[in-house]
């Protein structure tokens, strides 16, 4: 993409939001449209959009200094294969729950899938951003290094933002070499004893990369340096996995594909954020959790409140699906404040909408 | 020294000036502390005078050590009602003067909040309180086969609030993260002293991540009061590899190819020949002194992983021209190797009155050209420089030696050091990797944002600090200032009237 052509699309979008500003109408980002069944990304009918599809193209790619700079519209699955050219990935496992994903959503809604338990989530990758924002800004946070304190952390603030503060141009993201060796064990387990052993294994130093108990069933994954991997291997025991069968699960935990995150008719999704050992109890109709705990899934039927539920085991919750009047736990009012004021820092005029924040 | 203190004064000066009838303040602060925790003669505020960056002093109205939460709230509400600005403090171990008090204000100093209240060993955390120096955490939790993985090299002193305040990093953080990645959750107080919690122990957390924007915040957003931290199992083995090399180009190419190998050491630390020399007279780590660069390449792991990381650095290093390669035999040897890097300031302070440490960040590739500029800049500015970096990450610890007693060499000393940032930034990097902005780095946030960067700063304090007491005039500069340092830049680093105190 030619300055010009830049020059000339972030003219177009900042006019573009001067008039819904006129006009008093909603603005939204659209990526590639792979979030759309989530609730809260519903695009209004009267809604201004902003498409960041056209605004693709990786910035920067520097091998050797760990990063790379990509334009908000770009696709995933493009900068994956960029990066496997240099037997590097993003190690968060972004999720694409449809074809299309872009770069800008991975980072505006800050979901990481497995691997995170071992590599860490899109919150510890992002290093820099530039933004267009609500009020017609083109801003620059971070940069490219690994290290830097120079003003606020504002583009951790924007992981997990779902569009709210304004438009993803570009991001730098800290990518990590492919660990070489990678194995994954299954083992027959309550989800009680699955927890408490991942648990204890997490205290130990294990090559430990991704977990999922369901049904059952608990499976690890452990990915690493090869002499660790076996090693790890032996001493947690377990049944080994044929290759293709655990890069066919962990991908369908990554993306949330049926039949594991099928729902049926009347009832509700709920993804509980708890404290990864507060106690286990297999509630709902259907009950399954990633990592050593942290990250629990419950199918229940509409009337089952999971954020009272989230917040007697210290954690929180997410309705993740359906009409409701709330789809994020609420947080206490002064802190509820503090963020009005941020989003008034970006957005005075709450252009983009609340995400998964407010009321639905 | 005269000369120094007043140049912080001026700094308050030029930035807003709170009304503050300091009788009146103490009087109000001994109302809700006892007396012995709050400081008001001059003899008892002189060591609260400056952080860890002694050219940047003022003397407080006040500094008081509460005990308790409760305490600071008490401090909190009374400096808020007066508008009488905050300015939080740990040990004080600070490089860039974010803890330097402002002259109309109060020292909160969370020294006597030291306490480790749990420790989680199969949840893996500890919550702590602010006053908790770094390294008693990884202590009180070693039983456990756990430890805290930053670790700045001030960490038998620093505390893990100031760790928060300033994002710190370490010598382990390629690899293990920086502060903000491996703290959970904070509690603590707005200026008005409302009680706020952000992040959690569960994973992510509802809402904006105002947790990232507290920590590294350099204590003018919120002052926290309690800490939770994610702990790591202490792996098994570690060992060393200490590499030599007969130039600093062909140590920063090694660098750049042991991570293109895919290899993420645990630490990855390089030295110049001058700081190698210094180092070896005070603590004789067994340095060869005749090489140009070190590389001090650490992995750590099981066993058979740090044998199989180390034979692959071992190799990489070898094609890139190492000139000789140790591997450390055991721990004792491991700790001698890491031993000189640790003693690096210390050894400048033995060879030099004084030193000004640097904290740019570049990207790695530039580390060559970038020891090449700054050797050039000291024939340029008739000063010394000793060159130890966190190779692994781009950040530069360059050690500027001069001697505050000989007039201007200060002022040369500092011009240095904004020469080395303001390179920094036009290779692709930062003005300041872990150490703040502070006080001192504030000029050059003006060459690093943009008008408009800076003023979404500016929001984003006054969305947590309406009133703007908590630690002002810190980190971010005003446009007015910004405009003034624009009118006294000129290209080269040479400064049309030297001898005038800048602000």
């Amino acid at each position: 993409m030619t300055d010009e052509t830049q020059q000339r699309i972030i003219s177009e979008w900042q006019k573009r939001l001067h008039t819904a500003r006129e006009r008093r109408q909603p603005v939204r980002i659209r990526g590639g449209g792979s979030k759309t069944h989530l609730p809260w990304c519903r695009i209004p009918d009267e809604a201004v959009v902003i498409d960041t599809r056209a605004w693709r193209g990786v910035e920067r790619y520097e091998p050797t200094e760990l990063v790379v700079t990509v334009r908000g519209g770009t696709p995933l699955d493009e900068v994956e294969a960029l990066l496997a050219e240099r037997n590097q990935w993003l190690p968060f496992a972004p999720p694409r729950f449809r074809a299309g994903t872009t770069i800008g959503g991975v980072v505006a809604s800050g979901l990481s899938g497995p691997t995170r338990l071992g590599h860490g989530t899109v919150r510890d990758a992002v290093l820099g951003v530039r933004l267009l924002d609500g009020r017609r800004r083109v801003l620059r946070f971070g940069g490219e290094v690994m290290k830097n304190v120079a003003g606020y952390d504002v583009s951790r603030l924007l992981v997990g933002s779902w569009g709210t503060l304004g438009v993803l141009l570009s991001v730098s993201l800290k990518v990590s070499p492919v660990p070489p060796a990678s194995a994954t064990r299954r083992f027959a387990m309550t989800a009680v004893e699955a927890s408490r052993q991942l648990n204890r294994w997490a205290g130990q130093p294990l090559p430990l990369s991704a977990a999922l108990w369901a049904d059952g069933t608990l499976w690890v994954q452990l990915h690493g340096a090869r002499a660790a991997v076996e090693e790890a291997g032996v001493q947690i025991g377990g049944e080994r996995v044929a290759e293709d069968e655990a890069d066919a699960l962990w991908q369908h935990v990554r993306d949330h594909r049926e039949p594991l995150w099928a729902v049926p008719d009347g009832l509700v999704l709920w993804r509980l954020s708890v404290p990864p050992t507060a106690p286990i109890t297999e509630v709902g109709a259907r009950f399954w959790f990633e990592g050593t705990g942290g990250i629990r899934w419950v199918v229940a039927p509409p009337d089952w409140d999971g954020f009272a539920y989230a917040a007697q085991l210290g954690g929180w919750a997410w309705r993740w699906q359906g009409a409701a009047s709330r789809w994020m736990s609420a947080r206490p009012e002064t802190v509820a404040a503090i963020e009005a004021r941020v989003r008034d820092v970006f957005d005075p005029d709450r252009l983009f909408g609340d995400g998964p924040f407010g009321e639905g | 020294m005269e000369a120094v203190v007043d140049r912080a004064r001026a700094w308050a000066q030029t930035e807003r000036h709170f009304e503050v009838d300091a009788e009146q303040l103490r009087a109000c602060l001994l109302a809700v502390l006892p007396a012995d925790r709050v400081l008001c003669a001059p003899e008892e505020l002189a060591p609260y005078e400056c952080d860890g960056l002694s050219v940047f002093r003022a003397q407080p109205l006040a500094v008081v050590l509460p005990q308790s939460e409760d305490e600071v709230v008490a401090v909190l509400k009374v400096c808020h009602e007066m508008g009488v600005p905050v300015v939080p403090r740990g040990a004080g171990t600070g490089l860039s003067g974010g803890a330097m008090p402002h002259p109309q204000g109060v020292v909160l100093s969370l020294a006597r909040l030291n306490r480790i209240l749990a420790i989680d060993p199969v949840a893996r955390t500890a919550r702590v309180q602010p006053g908790v120096r770094n390294l008693a955490i990884s202590e009180a939790v070693a039983p456990y086969g756990l430890y805290y993985a930053p670790d700045p090299s001030s960490q038998i002193a620093c505390t893990i609030g100031g760790n928060v305040a300033e994002n710190s990093g370490g010598v382990h953080c390629l690899k293990y993260g920086l502060t903000v990645h491996n703290v959970l959750a904070v509690r603590g107080f707005t200026a008005s002293g409302e009680p706020v919690a952000f992040g959690s122990v569960a994973p992510d957390a509802p809402g904006y991540d105002l947790l990232a924007l507290t920590i590294g915040s350099e204590g003018m957003l919120a002052v926290v009061t309690e800490i939770t931290v994610r702990l790591l199992p202490k792996p098994v083995v570690a060992k060393c590899l200490l590499a030599a090399f007969d130039s600093v180009r062909a140590a920063g190419e090694a660098v750049a190819a042991v991570i293109a190998a895919g290899i993420i050491p645990a630490g990855l630390e390089m030295m110049d020949r001058g700081a190698t020399v210094a180092v070896e007279d005070f603590i004789h780590a067994g340095y060869p002194t005749d090489a140009e660069a070190l590389l001090l390449c650490e992995a750590d792991g099981t066993e058979a992983e740090v044998a199989e990381e180390i034979a692959r650095m071992k190799a990489v290093l070898e094609a890139h021209g190492a000139t000789e390669i140790r591997v450390s035999r055991d721990e004792a040897e491991r700790l001698r190797f890491w031993a000189g890097r640790k003693a690096a300031f210390p050894a400048a302070g033995r060879i030099s009155a004084d030193y000004y440490c640097m904290d740019g960040t570049i990207p790695r590739r530039a580390i060559g050209a970038m020891l090449e500029a700054i050797r050039e800049m000291e024939s340029r500015y008739g000063l010394r420089c000793l060159n130890v970096f966190h190779a692994g990450d781009g950040n530069l610890h360059p050690l500027i030696l001069f001697d505050a007693n000989v007039p201007g060499e200060w002022e040369r000393a500092e011009a240095f050091g904004v020469e080395i940032l303001e390179r920094s930034v036009a290779l692709g990097g930062t003005i300041t990797g872990e150490h703040g902005v502070g006080v001192e780095k504030i000029n050059q946030m003006c060459v690093q944002f943009t008008p408009e960067e800076r003023e979404a700063f500016f929001q984003i304090k006054a969305a947590f600090d309406p009133d703007g007491v908590l630690n002002p005039g810190k980190a971010i500069p005003t446009l007015h200032r910004c405009a003034e340092y624009g009118k006294m830049r000129v290209s080269g680093g040479a400064l049309p009237f030297p001898e005038l105190p800048r602000f």
